[in-house]
């Protein structure tokens, strides 16, 4: 007899691998995979900088993922509530709290495997020369923890709507407000409103991190984006159930 | 084994399950019936765990749907509406996802799956995708991925809607072979599925609980109920039917087409002996004799229109 599995984790898997039921996993994979060689080598000129990092290649994530995350957490809810299914998942044996994070759980993980399969340009700048590998490891690190803060928004949005498209829109909407957040200070306003909004900006914490330097605040911040957006997405469904 | 008390659920001013009160037992085959937007499936859903009563109670084996919530879901098995599943797995994948789920492990889950697989004939679709199924057999995975933890109660929301009849057959054998020592709800609008498989049948209209009685019950209201149908010979037609209203315990002779009559008896009367003797006293031949069974759909439009209108 082995011990019975953990629903959470069994839904996590079933998740995980919904995301490869159908072909749409490999093409988001391959896009991504392009874009972001596309941004690196094109738009970062990496050959031409000629220096052996891959911040060319890290600096455009938060664009990307713009587009990018929303495509992976469209479907979570938004799949469930108009195929019916919802009302399947929410009757079987497992706390709504860890339905959502399963869920959202199966998305990062999904995420990280499209970051990890762009690890042969690791290889390849430690091959031409002698890149801050520690440094590349924190930009790893803070793109998957910024990518994990677009999926919660994006989760959270899914489950307001039982349509995928409109749940895309609403999540790069609310994406693009936290990147330009951080270009706040640019429109040369001060005071503790500009300062705090500037503070939610990805793009300044994810460059903090990305630059190697380990300050707990700003993957802290991720991780409070993820849990406030993971909240509001069980708030939501509560709220939502009997639409 | 259910126990409801004063069960509400209200949306804004609507109120769409109002203060209902029941209690059933392990071995009854509960059939909630009602016109559509009645609550029938308002009420399951709260059974079932996924809607949050507005006010009132419901428990399950003693444990309070919203209190205790997960051992309820544990000993609940729940066919939704239109038996939704995730379309791209396949019926083997969605089963052990939810065994999975459901806490199963081992040997007794491998068995359990077979055994439920082999009592849906899900065997020759096991590796489809669901999608790709035909409405009988998506049904047919809907119900069974409600019964894989084999629970003690089993809600079943319009298990038969739109299937052909001998689909409905089938669902309705199966219903009847796990009856005895599970209690079963089937919320339908086909009436003689009360007949088919419940042991007690429930009236609700209007969020309101309007008759809770057996089958026979219900089907006595009918004023058709134990009446008799016969068609006399054309020439006796006009002495026949006088012959027959004069009979006692007769309520009315109905002419129901150009050769048949149709004698409708005083409430709680068998009327068969006494016509059959009368006919034969008198010497009078028919083509054709038989009692009527109740007529279920103008018992249940008498019900829910009377429960509308006060």
């Amino acid at each position: 007899m082995s011990a019975a599995a953990n629903p959470m984790r069994v839904l996590m898997r079933r998740e995980f691998q919904s995301y490869f039921a159908t072909p749409v996993a490999y093409v988001f994979l391959i896009i991504f995979l392009i874009l972001a060689g596309f941004t690196t080598f094109w738009l970062g000129n990496w050959f031409e900088v000629n220096q052996p990092n891959l911040s060319a290649f890290f600096q455009y994530h938060p664009w990307l993922y713009l587009v990018l995350m929303p495509a992976i957490a469209m479907r979570t809810w938004a799949e469930e509530r108009n195929a019916g299914t919802i009302e399947l998942l929410l009757t079987l044996p497992i706390e709504l709290k860890h339905a959502v994070f399963a869920k959202f759980l199966a998305a990062w993980a999904f995420a990280g495997l499209a970051l990890l399969l762009t690890t042969p340009m690791w290889i390849l700048v430690n091959y031409l020369g002698e890149p801050d590998n520690g440094v590349i490891f924190a930009s790893y690190l803070g793109s998957w923890l910024m990518a994990g803060a677009f999926l919660a928004i994006g989760t959270c949005m899914s489950a307001s709507t039982r349509s995928q498209v409109i749940a895309f829109v609403l999540t790069v909407v609310i994406g693009l407000l936290f990147l330009v957040f951080g270009f706040i200070n640019l429109t040369g306003g001060s005071g503790w409103l500009v300062e705090l909004i500037a503070s939610l900006g990805f793009i300044t914490h994810f460059n903090s991190i990305a630059k190697g330097v380990f300050d707990l605040r700003d993957m802290l911040f991720f991780f409070a984006v993820i849990g406030v957006f993971l909240y509001a997405t069980i708030a939501v469904i509560e709220m939502k159930k009997a639409d | 084994m259910i126990k409801i008390n004063e069960l509400t659920k209200r949306y804004g001013e609507f109120v769409a399950v109002d203060r209902l009160t029941f209690a059933v037992d392990a071995g009854e085959v509960l059939g909630f019936l009602g016109p559509n937007g009645a609550g029938k499936s308002t009420t399951m859903k709260m059974l079932a765990g996924f809607l949050s009563p507005s006010s009132g109670t419901a428990s399950v084996c003693g444990f309070d749907v919203e209190q205790d919530a997960m051992q309820a879901k544990r000993v609940v098995g729940y066919l939704p509406e239109g038996a939704p599943a995730y379309g791209e797995m396949t019926p083997k994948s969605f089963l052990s996802f939810i065994a999975d789920v459901r806490g199963l492990t081992g040997s007794a889950r491998t068995e359990r799956l077979g055994q439920v697989v082999e009592l849906l004939g899900l065997n020759k679709v096991l590796e489809q995708p669901i999608e790709t199924l035909s409405k009988g057999f998506k049904r047919r995975v809907g119900i069974a991925q409600a019964i894989v933890h084999d629970p003690k109660v089993l809600i079943l929301d319009e298990p038969t809607d739109g299937l052909d009849p001998n689909q409905k057959h089938e669902v309705r054998n199966l219903i009847r072979s796990m009856a005895k020592d599970k209690l079963i709800i089937v919320s339908t609008h086909i009436l003689e599925e009360v007949n088919a498989v419940c042991t007690r049948a429930m009236v609700i209209a209007g969020g309101k609980l309007l008759a809770d009685e057996t089958p026979e019950q219900f089907e006595a209201r009918s004023r058709y109920f134990g009446a008799v149908s016969l068609q006399p010979k054309a020439a006796d037609f006009a002495h026949v039917q006088g012959a027959l209203e004069s009979l006692s315990g007769v309520a009315e002779v109905e002419v129901a087409s150009e050769q048949r009559l149709i004698v409708l008896p005083k409430p709680g009367v068998r009327l068969f002996d006494p016509v059959n003797t009368m006919l034969r006293e008198k010497g009078i031949a028919v083509e054709d004799l038989s009692v009527l069974r109740g007529r279920l759909d103008e018992v249940f439009r008498s019900i829910t229109e009377q429960g509308v209108r006060s």
